[in-house]
């Protein structure tokens, strides 16, 4: 199936994300030092840009650049340097149990959700072609006039879903108050 | 590319992500995790907007990255809080809310 | 409002007896008494309320006031009642009012429902004048005791439980009646709450209370299955509908006569336990715990009635069942000699009254036993005036006698409390049954039908006539007679009573004297009066079971032996108790087996500890606190606790405070949720 597909740009672009994302993702969650389960998943987040712009949504790409790579992962990064964090020591002992059965649980879920998703691969022959495509300049199936651009989504956003961008803001209004006053040192007298 | 398979990364991108909050201990690798996991579902949000050729997809992901800012931000936070009492990120050390 | 009229009706041949013009005086009411019968009820309730909340501040005249003003309204309400029930015509002299539905399950509708026809109608007037001058008499009597209101409250709430249990229209608001005049007997009983009634047995007021509720509860459960087959018999407990399918039973057949025995018995049950008759009558000798006036309103002229009331209200059904009536005649008349020969030796003045009521009892239950029942009733009303008055006299004298009860440390009241004794001796010589006095006409009419019925339970019955007379007056030359035998202190202390309390002595004997010449024989308006309540319920062609007729001339013969033995009776105790002093004292030394067995009540009381008593509160000890309650019911209760407790102590430990814990368990909803999903 996956020999079916024309070997072009989109392809390539596609398979060598996918490569850097979960690569990143999987050091991220293994990796001992904080440091650099960050970077990786900066690493991984740039990977998603790339995917994002595959599909259509320029603008999402650059606001998930500068959002999450740029301020949330900075962030992360300033409290890690803040709480001045070693690597993590080695495992405990006797917690074994629970860490094979997360495994497993894991494993499961993620069979789960290929199963649900993917279910449809297995049904027929030639499904691949019967798929439909998705993505950046991709033929017939191709969308013409689709395009997630900035005025396009500006003018979605001020006009239907006005109401949850104001309520957007006020959230993000919460979230500034709640963290000033968590993270204030208490004065003592 | 078809649907389905930027559907099944998504889904391995989430796995991964949950693998990361039940096995780490420390609790700002758990807090990345989840960031992961929102991530992927973002891709899921995105790829079925260009599926269905309809904006609303994307504009939902605008609100979930609203959201996991706010989220980090407090979550942060806390935990800066919580280590100036407990000195320690390890979530297995804060467990003063057991039986 | 009203308006008077009268029609005048030339009727000299309508009467077989006489000629004369009879004249009708009929007073119209616009308003109907049909609307307001609840009123009878409701002023007793409305005075318990008020005295009940609000006595405690009340000065004692206005208790008082309250609490007899409440009873005389009830008493002019049911005069107006009388006065309509007169007008109507005598197959149709029913009232009835439905106030709303009580009950509605299934089959059984139960309506909170009153009726008045002429039997509930004389019980009704007994009850209100009767129970009028009593509160009357209570002002003087209870003046000063502490809980003076309670006394009254109580007092009125018996009124009105009495009132619903005979103006009920089906039995189930008899039965609230029944078991509420219970419940006031219980409280009146024990209101000296902290006294001790009984020196030898250490029973107290309170003591005598429960015993009376209790045996009263064992007759109760017989009248309630009564209730039960009545149900399960006829489908309704309303009076109507079951008199009538009970009456068509005569002719029809339909309901068997075991079925009629089984009823008519377990009723009787029950009214051997209000009624005090053998075997329940042990209860009523120690309710003379409770101040007097309680026992000549409770225990002599109402509650006690109630038994016989329900017998004569069921008599249709009871003349189906002819074994029942033979063992109501024969448990009365057994009841009547019984409570006789324990009165001979008693000394306590209450209790020789005590059993002279229900001595009196067995006789109004013996002429309902052969059929007689408007002659029972007859009895029921007259005994009330005398009854009530002999209590009520009683009450005078200890009065007088600062609380003495004993008959033995009394004397020569006759010049010192003139009117307690005159009046006193009118009761006595109407229960004695001398002519001329109310008394005689409803005894010897019981005599008679007796006679008519069997002559060998008349010859018991005409014996236990002549110890009534030799008990009542061994008491009456004791008290009032011969040379004073109280001490210094309280011959200091005597006086008459006042006004309030010799009043209604007065107004009641008056009642003794004219109350019997109702019921004349041959003239007798009284059966006229209260013949249709019993015949209506026969269906026409259909005959009640006929009573027998005897000659004139043999009812006057009987009627001249039963004054010669009174007299007899009389005439001993005169010559034992006045005329030869000491006498008393030697025959007791002389026959004392037979003297102690008597002046022990034959040892009932102490048959009934010793099989019922004490073996039921063992059980209730040993097995059914100790073990039943204690291990089973608190261990049942106590183990689910612990259960719980144990499950919980066993589940909190899922709280381990690790949040990846948690997280897992999250994860593990999902997949479960996700498989779910995917098996559909």
């Amino acid at each position: 199936m996956i020999l079916d597909m024309a070997i072009n740009l989109q392809t390539v672009l596609f398979f060598l994300f996918s490569v850097i994302a979960l690569g990143a993702a999987i050091m991220m969650v293994l990796h001992r030092n904080p440091v650099y389960s960050a970077i990786f998943l900066i690493v991984t987040l740039f990977a998603l840009a790339g995917f994002y712009v595959l599909l259509n949504a320029p603008f999402v790409a650059s606001v998930h650049v500068i959002v999450y790579a740029g301020a949330i992962m900075v962030l992360f990064l300033f409290v890690i340097m803040l709480l001045n964090l070693k690597q993590d020591p080695s495992r405990k002992r006797g917690k074994v149990a629970r860490r094979a059965f997360a495994s497993l649980l894991v494993v499961v879920l993620m069979a789960e959700m290929g199963v649900l998703i993917g279910g449809s691969l297995l049904t027929g022959n030639g499904v691949a072609a019967t798929l439909p495509a998705i993505g950046l300049a991709n033929g017939a199936a191709d969308s013409t006039g689709f395009a997630g651009d900035t005025a396009a989504i500006g003018k979605q956003l001020f006009t239907t879903y006005i109401l949850p961008f104001e309520i957007a803001s006020v959230l993000l209004l919460i979230g500034i108050v709640g963290a000033v006053i968590l993270a204030k040192r208490k004065l003592t007298s | 590319m078809p649907l389905v398979y930027y559907l099944l990364l998504s889904a391995l991108l989430f796995g991964i992500g949950v693998a990361g909050v039940l096995l780490r201990r420390n609790a700002i690798v758990i807090f990345m995790s989840v960031e992961l996991m929102l991530n992927a579902v973002n891709l899921t949000f995105v790829a079925f907007a260009s599926h269905f050729k309809n904006l609303e997809g994307q504009i939902f992901v605008f609100f979930v990255m609203v959201v996991a800012a706010a989220e980090v931000a407090v979550g942060l936070a806390l935990i800066v809080a919580i280590f100036r009492v407990k000195q320690t990120v390890f979530v297995d050390e804060i467990n003063l809310m057991k039986w | 409002m009203g308006h008077f009229g009268y029609t005048e009706i030339a009727d000299s041949n309508s009467r077989p007896q006489g000629a004369g013009t009879t004249l009708k005086v009929s007073i119209n009411f616009e308003i109907s008494m049909q609307k307001y019968l609840w009123l009878i009820p409701f002023f007793p309730l409305l005075g318990f309320i008020i005295n009940g909340l609000l006595g405690r501040k009340f000065s004692e005249k206005m208790v008082g006031v309250i609490g007899a003003g409440a009873v005389l309204a009830s008493f002019i309400a049911a005069i107006l009642a009388f006065t309509e029930l007169l007008g109507l015509a005598p197959e149709s002299r029913v009232l009835t009012q439905t106030l709303y539905q009580w009950l509605a399950t299934g089959n059984l509708g139960i309506d909170i429902a009153f009726r008045l026809d002429a039997l509930s109608m004389t019980m009704v007037l007994v009850v209100t004048g009767v129970g009028f001058l009593i509160h009357v008499y209570s002002i003087g009597y209870m003046h000063g005791e502490r809980g003076f209101f309670r006394f009254f409250a109580f007092l009125n709430l018996f009124m009105f439980a009495m009132l619903l249990l005979v103006m009920g229209s089906n039995f189930l608001v008899m039965f609230v009646g029944w078991e509420g005049v219970g419940l006031c007997s219980y409280l009146l009983i024990g209101f000296y709450y902290d006294r001790i009634f009984d020196e030898t047995t250490g029973l107290t007021c309170s003591g005598a209370g429960t015993k009376a509720f209790i045996v009263n509860r064992i007759g109760d459960f017989g009248f309630l299955l009564g209730i039960f087959l009545i149900f399960a018999t006829f489908g309704s407990l309303d009076f109507e509908t079951v008199f009538a399918k009970a009456g068509a039973s005569l002719a029809t057949h339909e309901v068997s006569t075991a079925i009629f025995t089984a009823i008519t018995l377990l009723l009787f049950i029950g009214a051997t336990g209000k009624s005090a008759q053998l075997p329940l009558y042990v209860w009523l000798p120690d309710a003379m715990a409770g101040p007097t006036p309680v026992s000549a309103l409770i225990h002599a002229a109402t509650m006690v009635t109630a038994g016989v009331y329900m017998v004569a209200r069921c008599s249709i059904i009871y003349v189906q069942a002819p074994i029942a009536m033979e063992v109501v005649a024969i448990v009365g008349l057994a009841t009547a000699v019984f409570a006789a020969t324990m009165a001979i030796t008693a000394t306590d003045i209450k209790k020789i009254l005590a059993y002279s009521t229900v001595s009196q009892l067995g006789y109004m239950f013996l002429a309902c036993g052969v059929g007689a029942f408007t002659v029972g009733i007859f009895h029921l009303m007259t005994h009330a005036f005398f009854k009530a008055l002999l209590f009520l006299g009683a009450g005078s004298v200890m009065h007088a006698l600062s609380g003495e009860t004993q008959i033995t440390k009394m004397g020569g009241l006759k010049k010192l409390t003139p009117t307690t004794f005159w009046t006193f001796l009118v009761a006595g010589l109407a229960i004695a049954g001398i002519p001329g006095l109310s008394g005689f006409f409803s005894k010897d009419e019981i005599l008679w039908k007796t006679f008519l019925h069997s002559p060998a339970l008349y010859v018991i019955a005409l014996i236990a006539a002549g110890v009534t007379a030799f008990y009542m007056f061994r008491m009456i030359f004791s008290v009032f007679y011969g040379a004073p035998r109280m001490d210094a202190a309280v011959m200091h202390h005597l006086h008459e009573s006042p006004k309030v309390m010799t009043v209604p002595l007065m107004i009641l004997a008056v009642l003794s004297i004219i109350g019997g010449y109702v019921g004349i024989p041959h003239l007798n308006q009284f059966e006229h009066w209260l013949e249709p309540a019993f015949t209506r319920f026969v269906p026409a062609g259909a005959s009640l079971p006929a009573a027998a007729h005897g000659s004139f001339g043999l009812e006057l013969g009987l009627m001249a032996l039963s004054v010669i033995v009174a007299l007899v009776g009389i005439y001993i105790a005169r010559q034992i108790y006045l005329i030869k002093v000491g006498a008393a004292d030697r025959i007791a030394t002389n026959f004392s087996g037979l003297y102690n067995l008597l002046k022990r009540k034959w040892y009932v009381d102490e048959i009934y500890d010793a099989l019922f008593v004490r073996p039921l509160m063992w059980l209730s000890e040993n097995f059914f606190w100790k073990i039943f309650d204690v291990k089973i019911i608190d261990g049942a209760v106590n183990g689910v606790a612990k259960f719980f407790g144990g499950l919980a102590s066993v589940l909190r430990r899922w709280q381990t405070g690790i949040v990846q814990n948690y997280a897992v368990t999250v994860v593990l909803g999902v997949i479960v949720i996700l498989g779910y999903l995917l098996m559909r």
